[in-house]
């Protein structure tokens, strides 16, 4: 263990405390302006209310657009697990030719800007297949999404199974047991909690997705971010902003925690 | 009686039923790497059978065929009679203990026990039964409901043969179970395991790398070096009459001589094998017995190792030779052998072994 004196400890509490301060001030004073009475935020709060609360709740268009979000975030989660998860067996398992390129092409999606990958999107969408007779519409939009989720599923598994001791699914067929029963009793047990970790990163990911989803959201389509981005335009709704936005801080928070917790348990082992 | 030849035989037996094991021709190569080479084999009901040499010699290769982990890129693998070189490892009567233990570390020690009689879809009271019985067949029974990551690695180890052996498996095969094991503990699984493939009366198919441990439970050695059986034998027959220079090497201690120091003792140019603690020590004025063989030479190292001393020669021909002597006196109140005293080193003419397949 790395013994610290007490100067450099004071300074290194004071970082964090400088660290900490700067990521969570501004999430603070959103939270508090949720509660704020005027219709604009503003410094300091002069009275606290519920007001905004019960606007956003009674509000269609946010309704809809959480749904939007949710329904776009689930389906991608879902491509996300089995693509990610099939492409990370391929993977783990056998050599072939191309193997490293395979790879990088299926993580480069997350490192690319967001912008590029919208535009390639609403290209493919407008001049190719929309001439050619196919409209995704809505689907577009999920797909979209799914190929930069795909990289939370399959990094998550990948690393996982490359942990794995082959002689387990060996064990398990000289045990007798067959190749879907070895899967179900074996090897999925085995990378399942990382399986759940990364589709819950997945789904958080595309949830606040804005800038794919501005290029390939099917028109008078909103998306929670993209609903918070126009309202933003109109300051005299920034409080209701304010709540949605604290929500969705809520929200968040739980994916990451049941993912930590996951992973936690898996440690342990 | 049992034929088995390391290479080139190509008839085969017609009658194969009475082997538990027989291999056939059988050849694997990973791309280019030859792992086997054209290998035979038969081994016999309830024989205690060790497959010996150094890692890469292709011995795990050769278990792992008759597992059904590895196909054979050619050849036959013959099971009880049947020809099984097609089927998958579920499909064969044949359980692995492996080297790692290979225990499912979500699943309980009783559920680990279970696992192979649940995929016979035998009902679930019969298979807590049998399982409950083979994991106090070794002794763990208070650790029935722990996972196998709070279990010590010689308990991981004798659950891991509860698994195998609740089968009931026609044959079992051992990859190196006591690798990971240390001395102690394996010298005592080592009696364990014999006993338990005497009272079962299964066929063990024992994977190593230690000759000492080979030689200390089985009933026949096959010593692989390189993709190929250099011997099959008797513990004895391929210590006394190593049929190469390897397998004289490769178990135990030897002195292997050649070329003109063989003329000059032997009368011939061809190589032979003497054991070191058949080479006895004495005054240099000393007279060779009849049948004996004898050359005068200069201690050039000793070393105590508790049991045994050991004494590196050299003759004024340069022929090296190692003896061994046991100490069965205190240190000092044996006869005197230091570094830089002349001896003659003699060997009775019937332990010199000669060394066939010299080339």
């Amino acid at each position: 263990m790395l013994r610290f004196s007490r100067g450099s400890r004071w300074s290194l509490m004071a970082i964090v405390s400088i660290v900490l301060i700067f990521m969570y001030a501004p999430l603070l004073v959103l939270i508090l302006n949720a509660f704020n009475e005027r219709q604009i935020s503003a410094w300091p709060i002069q009275e606290f209310s519920l007001k905004w609360w019960v606007v956003a709740y009674e509000s269609e268009e946010i309704r809809a657009a959480l749904l939007n979000s949710a329904i776009v975030a689930f389906g991608a989660m879902l491509i996300a697990m089995v693509l990610g998860s099939l492409v990370a067996f391929a993977l783990s398992k056998y050599e072939f030719f191309g193997k490293g390129t395979v790879n990088l092409l299926v993580v480069l999606p997350i490192a690319l800007p967001g912008v590029v990958t919208g535009v390639a999107f609403s290209n493919t969408y407008s001049n190719f297949l929309t001439p050619a007779g196919i409209q995704l519409g809505y689907f577009g939009m999920i797909v979209a999404h799914a190929t930069f989720c795909i990289v939370m599923v399959f990094n998550n598994v990948f690393a996982r199974l490359k942990r794995m001791n082959p002689s387990l699914q060996e064990a398990s067929m000289d045990l007798g047991e067959g190749l879907w029963g070895t899967f179900r009793l074996v090897t999925f047990p085995q990378f399942r909690t990382a399986f759940a970790a990364g589709a819950l990163l997945a789904f958080a990911l595309s949830f606040d997705e804005v800038v794919v989803t501005i290029f390939t959201a099917p028109p008078g389509v909103d998306t929670l971010p993209l609903w918070i981005l126009k309202e933003m335009a109109r300051p005299n709704q920034a409080s209701v902003v304010n709540v949605v936005a604290t929500v969705v801080i809520l929200l968040s928070l739980i994916p990451v925690y049941v993912s930590q917790r996951l992973s936690r348990t898996e440690n342990e082992k | 009686m049992t034929t088995s030849s390391a290479t080139g035989k190509r008839e085969v037996s017609q009658n194969t039923s009475g082997y538990a094991v027989s291999l056939k021709n059988l050849n694997k190569s990973f791309g280019n790497v030859i792992a086997v080479e054209n290998l035979n084999l038969d081994i016999p009901h309830g024989e205690f059978f060790s497959m010996l040499g150094p890692s890469g010699s292709g011995k795990t290769t050769v278990l792992r065929i008759i597992a059904g982990f590895e196909t054979a890129t050619d050849g036959q693998v013959i099971l009880e009679g049947s020809d099984v070189t097609e089927l998958a490892p579920f499909d064969r009567d044949v359980n692995t203990v492996f080297q790692d233990y290979a225990l499912f570390p979500h699943m309980t020690i009783q559920q680990n026990v279970e696992y192979g009689l649940r995929a016979r879809k035998i009902p679930k009271i019969e298979c807590a039964k049998l399982a409950s019985e083979a994991i106090e067949s070794v002794k763990l029974t208070h650790l029935a409901d722990r996972l196998p990551h709070q279990l010590s690695g010689g308990q991981r180890q004798r659950i891991a043969l509860a698994r195998a052996l609740v089968l009931r498996p026609k044959v079992l095969l051992l990859d190196e179970p006591l690798g990971a094991l240390d001395k102690q503990l394996r010298e005592e699984m080592q009696v364990e395991l014999k006993r338990i493939q005497r009272e079962a009366g299964i066929t063990f198919i024992f994977v190593t790398h230690d000759q000492e441990e080979a030689m200390r439970m089985s009933d026949r050695i096959a010593v692989f070096n390189a993709g190929k059986i250099e011997q099959i034998g008797a513990p004895r027959e391929v210590y006394e009459s190593p049929s190469s220079a390897f397998v004289a090497s490769f178990l135990g201690v030897s002195n292997l001589i050649s070329g003109a120091s063989a003329k000059s003792l032997f009368g011939s140019e061809e190589m032979f094998n003497i054991r070191p603690e058949r080479i006895k020590l004495s005054s240099e004025k000393s007279q060779l017995a009849s049948g004996e063989h004898g050359v005068i030479a200069m201690i050039t190292d000793v070393a105590y190792t508790g049991a045994n001393t050991l004494y590196v020669l050299e003759s004024e021909s340069g022929l090296r030779l190692i003896a061994t002597r046991l100490n069965e006196e205190l240190p000092g109140q044996d006869i005197r052998l230091e570094s830089g005293d002349r001896v003659l080193a003699s060997f009775r003419k019937e332990h010199v072994a000669k060394i066939p397949n010299h080339k």
